[in-house]
């Protein structure tokens, strides 16, 4: 390290005090590997690489915390636009900056404030980035509001792991992911070490399952507001397509917002049904989830002290999972979140799923949709056969689709899958194909005669 | 192109800007925050972070007292400096980098050092909703405490040094109507059905029901049902243990169809109605703790100046002893079930109908009241509201911040028992009063200079309130040491997490809804642990 690069002037000394005093002297509770000294604050400052994912609520927060514990070299992707709902809580932003880009906003304005600091904005989809660019961090921290988004980009990073010949971890390919998420005056903070403890795919089942109305409900017997709300979604557009066919339903554009409102208002007239408001209608159109900025807040907070942490050894990171509920009081706990040995993001085993032998096609895809270790989207299944691809399903892709749809409804055995064999699978949940094995399960003729 | 909708009941902005939190705290909720006026002591790190989620919500007003001259090391850690505050006064900068967040938001700031105001102007606190204060002086802490506990004004002290944070709410009294419990237990009256209830659920009969309006009975009348039938062998008693229990619930089994073969039919009402049966088969009863509120003095001996909380528990009461029968007002809330539109409805209209004649006699008990005491008027959804949630008020009464100080015997053996269990939360708290003891002992944090010097020195302040509280000395010293290295270093996460959770309790003050933490919050960053204690 080049001694000019360490920070030695007065005011400097003097800015960053506070941090100084937990970098530069030690004490009883420090990680047993932490050796203080002025080269950490250095590290920090003008090596540690930090990428910043999501500039909402919780990335402005993070960001202008990462910049105050004196990280300089920060990357912030966000492919969202500011609106003015935002600006409750998304402190960085302004009115007139509504229709700008998140990143760019947020990166403009902690640069300003905080001389020095030299965050990156992209503005784009994280999909976007591929994984040259990911490895280039040391830690990565999140503060997405899609489970989807999150799921992926922690398939980015458990696909960067490297294994030594004797299949142990390969340390250095390591990037921990600090992530955060918040639902009201409720919130979450978690420390992944990919390959080394949980991850996001291990524990799917700490995700709430989203609320949906049966659709039977929805046309039949409709008893709530956001019964009648639905029926015009999911229903009544379509038939009517008020802009015409081309026009997709926008929860954002308040003339369509205001055109649901009034037919969910008369079909709630007719069934006798009261509390059809615009806010409701806009809740339910697009899924809106409370936020607030004091909540944001806390958990970026929790999120950047670990990240913090992680860079400077100063102290024990959080073991792993840390609930926060301001609810009824405030109240937090943090719990050691397992690893699923067989996680198929993070456990450098192939998958195996168990299947009758007599199962279509369709069973699989059910299964990778509704298996608590999957829950897919739209996977795309393939496998290979005598050296060669065969698509089996894939529904992204329409003239695919179409093609393939039949295979559903055959059983696996006539589509060339065996015993052992290995199926693909894509989707919109992790940047990787996914290998799993099949397993036929056996002695099933007792459960049929019954 | 033409808009195909006729009218565009569009928004405000202000109600796009605060969407996602009205979704929180409704529109009342938002009207009390925005008459609501917050004065900070001290623009540390700490303290504008807690500003920051006050106002970007939309705050009334906020005053900033600080006659600190911005250094090098605030702007190093406080957000809402910039370099070129330096040398200027802190609490005048701060303001003017916050007031940037929200135009609706008024502010003020005041370069007077807060003990100078407390012997000058102590009218001056009188206006405020909340008090938040940090880095104060031992000295001042307990005189503005004891001020603003006789001017009955709420004080939030908080404090962040190193990894370790603290808040401590001081109010004496605090009546929740909204507290928004994660679970509210439904309010169906079917041990004790009020008329029109009685005369729905009585008007079907099960048995004679074609198949698809059977799979649509809603399952309150599918329970009502079993426990009628599970009466005739029962006179005169109520399903409560859990055999009694089961034996309704095999009832229910009886109730659902079967086909051709004899195999029941799957009915999802019938389903619902067993799943029901533990959770909604409670018998309707007054709480005890509403009607502790109900027969308090403060709802017994109204005055002029009485809050109109207690006036709604005085009505309350008065409906309970007469027209409820014991019980309290119908809550009208009807949970989502299988069921037709039409039974969904018809039976949701009996509920909010109760509910409304409920309430409507309880706010013309209120209008009684209020005539005979001359005070001010209470309106009818205020009424409401308290009925809606009769069965969920809160009542919190705190205690002095000056008692922590002056270690009685409660709060002394409070401390010494909590020193005892293993997590060491409350060895924190110490650490963080020792800390402060310090820096009014010697005008400058422990460790500020050089850790290893000042531990001795803290030792003897952690000695003192040890002995105070009548608690033998820590056998090590390494909460002495750690404090010492942190050297009053004010850490920008741990206080931004403090900030967070500071302005949530003081939004909670201010809106009168959720329960806030009764009194005191602890916060280690370095373990990720925290804790409550009630002083």
């Amino acid at each position: 390290m080049a001694s000019g690069e360490i920070q030695t002037s007065d005011y400097q000394q003097r800015r960053w005090q506070n941090i100084r005093k937990l970098l530069e002297r030690s004490g009883p509770f420090c990680h047993p590997d932490f050796e203080p000294s002025a080269e950490i604050l250095d590290f920090i400052m003008n090596s540690c690489k930090v990428l910043v994912v999501g500039a909402g609520g919780l990335g402005c927060e993070l960001l202008k915390d990462l910049a105050l514990m004196g990280f300089k070299k920060i990357h912030i992707v966000d492919m969202d636009t500011i609106e003015l709902s935002n600006l409750n809580r998304q402190f960085l932003f302004r009115k007139n900056d509504i229709g700008s880009s998140k990143a760019k906003c947020a990166v403009e304005f902690v640069n300003k404030r905080i001389p020095g600091c030299e965050a990156v904005a992209h503005h784009c989809a994280i999909q976007d980035l591929d994984d040259g660019f990911y490895r280039q961090f040391h830690i990565v921290v999140c503060g997405l509001d899609s489970i989807v988004a999150r799921r992926w980009l922690n398939g980015m990073l458990m696909s960067l792991l490297q294994y030594n010949d004797d299949r142990s971890l390969d340390q250095s390919s390591v990037i921990p992911l600090v992530d955060g998420g918040t639902e009201g005056f409720k919130g979450n903070a978690r420390v992944i070490l990919p390959g080394m403890s949980a991850c996001i795919e291990c524990t799917l089942d700490l995700y709430p399952p989203q609320k949906t109305f049966p659709l039977c409900t929805i046309a039949n017997t409709p008893r709530l507001p956001e019964h009648c709300i639905e029926y015009v979604k999911v229903l009544q557009w379509a038939k009517e397509n008020p802009w015409g066919e081309t026009t997709q339903l926008d929860g954002d554009d308040p003339q369509h917002v205001a055109w649901v409102l009034e037919k969910a208002q008369e079909r709630a007239l007719k069934h006798g049904i009261a509390n059809v408001t615009y806010r409701l209608t806009q809740g339910v159109l697009k899924n809106i989830i409370p936020a607030v900025a004091s909540t944001n807040a806390a958990i970026a907070a929790a999120c950047a002290t670990e990240v913090f942490k992680l860079a400077s050894s100063c102290c024990i990171n959080m073991n792993n999972y840390m609930v926060l509920n301001m609810a009824d009081g405030v109240y937090s706990y943090t719990f050691p979140a397992e690893r699923r040995l067989d996680c198929v993001a993070c456990s450098n085993t192939t998958r195996v799923m168990e299947i009758e032998a007599d199962a279509t096609l369709q069973m699989i895809y059910d299964k990778l949709c509704e298996d608590q270790a999957f829950l897919m989207k739209s996977p795309g299944i393939t496998t290979v056969i005598n050296g060669r691809n065969k698509t089996l399903y894939m529904s992204s892709i329409k003239s695919i689709e179409e093609r393939t749809r039949d295979n559903l409804k055959k059983k696996i055995t006539e589509l060339g899958l065996y015993n052992g064999c290995d199926i693909l699978v894509a989707d919109i949940t992790t940047p990787n194909t996914i290998t799993i094995k099949l397993k036929f399960a056996e002695n099933l003729d007792v459960d049929m005669a019954r | 192109m033409a808009s195909p909708s006729p009218k565009s009941p569009e928004q405000s902005e202000k109600n796009k800007q605060y969407d996602r939190q009205l979704r929180l705290w409704g529109d009342h909720g938002q009207a009390a925050l925005e008459s609501g006026h917050i004065c900070l002591i001290n623009a540390t790190a700490l303290g504008t972070e807690v500003l920051k989620s006050i106002v970007l919500p939309g705050v009334g007003s906020i005053t900033i007292v600080d006659d600190n001259i911005v250094s090098d090391e605030d702007v190093g850690c406080n957000f809402f400096l910039e370099c070129s505050s330096k040398g200027l006064n802190r609490g005048s900068e701060a303001l003017r980098l916050i007031l940037e967040l929200n135009p609706a938001v008024q502010g003020h700031a005041v370069q007077e050092p807060p003990d100078q105001i407390l012997e000058q102007n102590p009218d001056f606190f009188k206006s405020f909703s909340v008090v938040i204060a940090t880095v104060l002086s031992e000295k001042t802490i307990q005189e503005l405490a004891q001020h603003l506990w006789d001017i009955n004004v709420p004080f939030i002290l908080c404090r962040s040094v190193g990894f370790l944070g603290s808040f401590r709410i001081q109010i004496k009294e605090h009546t929740i109507i909204e507290t928004h419990p994660d679970n509210e237990q439904p309010d169906l009256r079917l041990d004790v059905p009020f008329q029109a209830l009685s005369d729905y659920l009585n008007s079907f009969n099960i048995d004679d029901m074609d198949l698809k309006d059977h799979g649509h009975i809603p399952w309150i009348v599918i329970l009502y049902k079993a426990v009628q039938k599970w009466q005739i062998n029962n006179p005169n008693s109520w399903p409560m243990s859990r055999k009694e229990k089961n034996e309704i619930k095999n009832l229910i089994q009886e109730f659902i169809r079967k086909d051709e073969n004899g195999i029941p039919i799957n009915e999802e009402n019938f389903e619902e109605a067993i799943r029901a049966v533990n959770t909604s088969l409670v018998p309707t009863f007054l709480p005890v703790k509403i009607q502790e509120f109900l027969y308090s003095s403060a709802a017994t001996n109204l005055t002029k100046e009485s809050p109109s909380f207690w006036i709604m528990c005085s009505a309350l009461r008065s409906f309970v002893e007469a027209e409820g029968k014991g019980k309290l007002p119908v809550r009208g809330v009807l949970p989502d079930m299988t069921a037709s539109t039409e039974h969904y409805v018809t039976l949701q209209n009996i509920y909010r109908t109760q509910a409304a004649m409920d309430a409507e006699i309880v706010y013309r008990k209120v209008q009684e009241i209020v005539s005979q005491l001359h005070c001010d008027t209470i309106s009818e959804n205020e009424v409401k509201l308290f009925c809606r949630h009769a069965h969920d008020l809160y009542l919190l009464k705190g205690s002095n911040i000056v008692t922590e100080y002056q270690l009685g015997t409660p709060v002394a053996s409070y401390i010494a028992r909590h020193l005892e269990e293993p997590d060491v939360m409350m060895v924190h708290y110490i650490m963080l009063r020792a800390a402060e003891m310090f820096r009014s002992e010697h005008c400058r944090a422990p460790g500020d200079w050089e850790p290893e010097a000042d531990i001795t020195k803290l030792k003897s302040c952690v000695s003192k309130l040890l002995s105070d509280i009548s608690c033998s000395p820590f056998p090590k010293d390494d909460h002495i040491h750690e404090m010492c290295r942190y050297g009053g270093a004010e850490i920008h996460t741990v206080s931004a997490f403090l900030g967070g959770c500071v302005a949530h309790e003081a939004i909670k003050l201010v809106t009168k809804q959720y329960k806030p933490v009764n009194n005191t919050f602890i916060y280690d960053g370095a373990s990720t642990n925290t804790a409550t204690f009630t002083f």
